[in-house]
């Protein structure tokens, strides 16, 4: 609760603070101590402190896993803020704006990651969304990201539209929007449900861009802002991720074995599709586009299976992405050449940049003693130990070997290959967070507890 | 603590290693270094000897049941024992060939080290698999940055097929490990997962595959001879001499022992690849007149024979494949020791450009035929007591109909290994000499001093091998009442 309230609080403050201020370094200075707030009071809700007492009549509800998810996001969300403020700062003239959005949107994750009625996945979905088209089209003078803008919020408009249709089925079906009534006794599927089902499934599958629901992805990637695109493909998509796994965890348990095959089709056709894609790109943007739809081909992984296991490794998942993605884009929005050869010889002339960025590209490809091997490893533990779907955890590796082909290519422009020195931005306080950006990958890699741990330590 | 300390001091100062700008303190550093590994080793095979010093169990990922479980059983002390010994030997041989970035090149040696190390000591699944793919990385980065022209294609297909075939295995590691009756990873609770012979059925091909890619095992080989021929001399003895003992020691410590039903039933499968490769590799050896690519071939050919006697699950034949584990490591390495001198000395590495090479180098001559010799197993060479114990472990084979084609294969592979192998002896050393040998000089004395030591040991394990096969005999019993336990 502390989340929600302060956060859309602090949006507002933000956008006070474009007024008052004038001074940009202010702006973000605003939005850091916004976000550390934040973080604080999730973590007091961890503690058993929520300063708000509001009876959501059981549309809300904070469990352990919603507050463990808010407290990654809003960790993560603190490490973008420090990494790419100053990119932020350079999109256009509205600073200020920008990071309200930003707070509103979180709102809008915290909505999601706590939701209990259907009601409110579609309110939380709209706040998380609607910024966010925003945000797309911030690089107002850039046809492109005008472009990428409008396609958003088009194909976002549409899905929006398919999601309220299947909630209305559902609640034709049940009688309620309360996802517990939704989620019992569906021993019998009657083709209400099902319907509602699929809709859902179609919609939530939009969202966090599974295949063949992904098209918008990759130009609404290329076209956005960088440091936008990077905080699409990384907190926008991990919250997508919780309000869908909520979703059938509390609606469609029950009926597992209806939908099983049809989302492990979705998942296979979308690691197929995106790491296949993501071989031919030629610039390091559109690749990291694409590599994002593979990468939700893994935690698509998290869906199928739904026991315990799943749950536990997507918290773990997106954290290790998240902090992985923001780090590889941290240092691609301050570069001028966004393609391979961009990283040519960057080993030489940036070996700090260099170094993180390939601890944080071994963790994309999933390599062990990094936290993105063990995010591969529980997913792949969790198909295992539902007993069934074996082709679909070989789909899986297979299309991890090939994630290798297309991201060992930045490893080896960066080291392998010669090239002139590049201009990079990149003072000391940068390259002291980027290492630590890739210590907490390494360190999460090695001990995974530290943060599993804390699901079954709190409340 | 022994196991331990033997991954963490090549970790350690192979971390410390990429800060040493200087070229001379690093390559001192990185000798002193893996001397002080192997002299920890021999401590512990020689003197702290209880259970308490070779062994150690820490608390790691708990939630998973998997723990830093280190240890150092008969097999590991020999396979740690060739890699002790391998990298002073590497780091002395090659000390005068200069490298850009010498800090960067030795540090990532010694990681590639404390990875090997990490792989022989393990004795959890999950940290098997850790050590495993650690190894790879520095071997990647090290043939990329300083291989041949080639190099960053060609490395790039062996660390993909590698990744792939070790991606399989993790699959099978997950699988075992959710049928074991306390949720562990830990070898001893493998032993006792409850696998259906149906399900060992395809577990051991899921297994096999990432080590026949190490060995490698036909058809999964491609990728070896273009590596070692881009590859920087130096990182080709690890790879050669070390790396694909990975692959026999995966089969012998997670493979044959876990799922011995599935092993027996392929067992006849798996040895005709086997073959195929060996006869396959010795005739392709025999018309290389690169020298780099006949060593690979060879190798392959020799790595045949070893998971030919692994399959054959017999006394005998397991002593062997122990013993040569270490053997073939050496005299490969001093093969490739011998091939580096060449081509660093004359700028070329095919056999028909070279020649004489005896009247003008005669300590090299001397130190290359007792290396070779030891290769095609004479007597008196360690190469025979291994390959001796094999043919006779293949020929008393019980669980194969086959045992004489097999062992018929496995003597034509040796005949023609000493086809090529005295045929590259009498193109290199002896003849007229040609136009770029003729300046030739001997060999330096850092350079003799490795072949030295590595031929005496060539000397003492092959007329005194008793200690070595001693030290694994428990291992061998262990691996065998596994393997014979579950046949009908």
């Amino acid at each position: 609760m502390n989340a929600i309230i302060l956060s859309a609080i602090w949006g507002v403050i933000m956008m006070f603070t474009g007024i008052l201020v004038k001074r940009r370094g202010i702006v973000g200075m605003v939005g850091i101590l916004g976000i550390v707030v934040l973080l604080g009071v999730n973590i007091a809700e961890m503690l058993g402190m929520p300063f708000f007492h509001i009876n959501t009549r059981n549309m809300l509800v904070f469990d352990s896993f919603s507050l463990l998810f808010n407290t990654i996001i809003f960790s993560v969300a603190l490490l973008y803020f420090l990494l790419s403020g100053k990119d932020i700062e350079k999109v256009g003239a509205d600073v200020a704006d920008y990071y309200a959005l930003i707070f509103f949107v979180l709102a809008g994750v915290s909505i999601v990651s706590s939701y209990n009625t259907l009601l409110m996945l579609f309110l939380g979905i709209e706040i998380m969304s609607i910024p966010l088209y925003i945000l797309t089209g911030s690089d107002k003078r850039n046809l492109k990201s005008n472009e990428a803008s409008l396609k958003y919020f088009l194909m976002g408009a549409f899905s929006t539209g398919l999601m309220l249709m299947g909630i209305a089925l559902l609640y034709g079906a049940k009688g309620s929007f309360n996802m517990e009534v939704i989620g019992t006794g569906n021993a019998t599927v009657t083709p209400m449900m099902s319907a509602g089902l699929l809709l859902l499934l179609f919609s939530m599958s939009f969202k966090v861009s599974a295949a063949p629901f992904h098209f918008w992805t990759p130009d609404v990637y290329d076209g956005a802002p960088g440091v936008f695109t990077s905080f699409m493909a990384t907190i926008v998509k991990a919250a997508g991720f919780i309000a869908f796994i909520r979703l059938f965890k509390g609606c469609f348990a029950e009926m597992q074995d209806h939908w099983q095959l049809v989302v492990a089709i979705i998942t296979a056709a979308t690691l197929f599709i995106g790491n296949i894609t993501a071989v031919f790109q030629q610039s390091v943007k559109r690749m990291l586009a694409y590599s994002s739809i593979a990468q939700a081909g893994f935690m698509m992984f998290a869906i199928v299976s739904l026991n315990n296991i799943a749950m536990e490794g997507l918290l773990f998942y997106t954290a290790a992405y998240c902090v992985a993605t923001i780090g590889v884009f941290a240092i691609l929005i301050r570069m001028k050449d966004y393609t391979f050869e961009g990283f040519n010889g960057m080993g030489k002339h940036h070996p700090v940049l260099a170094a993180t960025n390939t601890v944080f590209i071994l963790s994309l490809a999933g390599i062990p003693a990094t936290a993105g091997f063990l995010g591969k490893f529980y997913m792949l533990s969790a198909a295992i130990s539902t007993g069934k779907l074996f082709w679909l955890v070989i789909v899986g590796i297979v299309c991890a070997a090939i994630s290798v082909y297309y991201y060992f290519r930045v490893i080896q422009a960066m080291y392998f290959k010669e090239g002139p020195k590049q201009v990079i931005e990149a003072g000391k306080g940068f390259k002291l967070l980027l290492v630590l950006a890739a210590g907490i990958i390494v360190y999460l890699g090695l001990f995974p507890q530290t943060l599993t741990g804390l699901l079954y330590y709190f409340l | 603590m022994i196991p331990v300390l033997l991954i963490a001091i090549p970790f350690v100062c192979g971390m410390l290693s990429f800060f040493i700008k200087n070229e001379k303190s690093v390559k001192l550093w990185a000798l002193g270094s893996s001397v002080m590994t192997l002299a920890v080793l021999l401590l512990g095979m020689g003197i702290l000897k209880t259970n308490n010093d070779l062994y150690a169990n820490y608390e790691w990922m708990s939630s998973f049941g998997s723990s830093f479980s280190v240890g150092l059983d008969g097999m590991g002390k020999v396979v740690c024992l060739l890699t002790a010994i391998a990298f002073p030997a590497v780091f002395a041989s090659t000390w005068r060939r200069k490298y850009p970035k010498p800090n960067n090149f030795y540090a990532l040696m010694l990681l590639s080290q404390a990875g090997l190390i990490g792989v022989f000591v393990a004795f959890d699944a999950l940290l098997f698999y850790f050590f495993w793919e650690l190894a790879l990385i520095p071997a990647y980065f090290l043939c990329s940055i300083w291989g041949g022209e080639k190099r960053i294609a060609v490395t790039f297909k062996f660390f993909i097929y590698t990744f792939l075939g070790s991606l399989f295995m993790l699959i099978g590691i997950i699988y075992i490990y959710t049928k074991t009756p306390d949720q562990s990873f830990a070898l001893q609770s493998f032993y006792k997962a409850a696998l259906s012979n149906g399900e060992q059925l395809w577990l051991f091909w899921i297994m096999f595959i990432a080590f026949a890619v190490k060995m490698p095992v036909f058809p999964f080989h491609t990728w070896q001879p273009d590596t070692y021929e881009q590859s920087p001399t130096a990182v080709t003895m690890i790879l050669s001499g070390v790396m694909v003992k990975m692959g026999v020691f995966g089969v012998l410590r997670w493979l044959v022992p876990v799922v011995p039903a599935g092993s027996w039933i392929w067992g006849d499968t798996v040895s005709t690849l086997a073959i195929i490769g060996m006869i396959y590799a010795s005739l392709i050896a025999m018309r290389q007149d690169d020298l780099k690519r006949l060593v690979a071939y060879s190798s392959i050919a020799h790595m045949g024979l070893m998971c030919l006697a692994i399959f054959a699950t017999q006394q005998y034949g397991m002593q062997g494949v122990m013993i040569q584990l270490f053997n073939h490591g050496i005299n490969i390495i001093a093969l490739w020791i011998v091939v580096e001198l060449i081509e660093r000395q004359f700028n070329t590495r095919k056999m028909s450009e070279l020649g004489g090479l005896a009247q003008k180098a005669p300590a090299l001559a001397v130190l290359l035929v007792i290396v070779a010799l030891a290769n095609i197993a004479l007597p008196l060479t360690n190469g025979f007591v291994g390959e001796f114990l094999m043919f006779t472990g293949i020929f008393n084979s019980t669980v194969t109909k086959f045992n004489v084609p097999f062992t018929v294969a496995a003597v034509l592979m040796v005949i023609l290994s000493a086809v090529y192998t005295l045929n590259m002896l009498q193109k290199v050393l002896f003849g007229d000499t040609s136009r770029i040998t003729a300046g030739a000089r001997d060999i330096r004395f850092n350079e003799k001093l490795v072949l030295v030591v590595l031929v005496a040991l060539i000397f003492v394990v092959g007329i005194y091998p008793r200690p070595m096969l001693e030290l694994t005999q428990s291992t061998v019993d262990t691996i065998l009442s596994r393997m014979i336990l579950k046949h009908p």
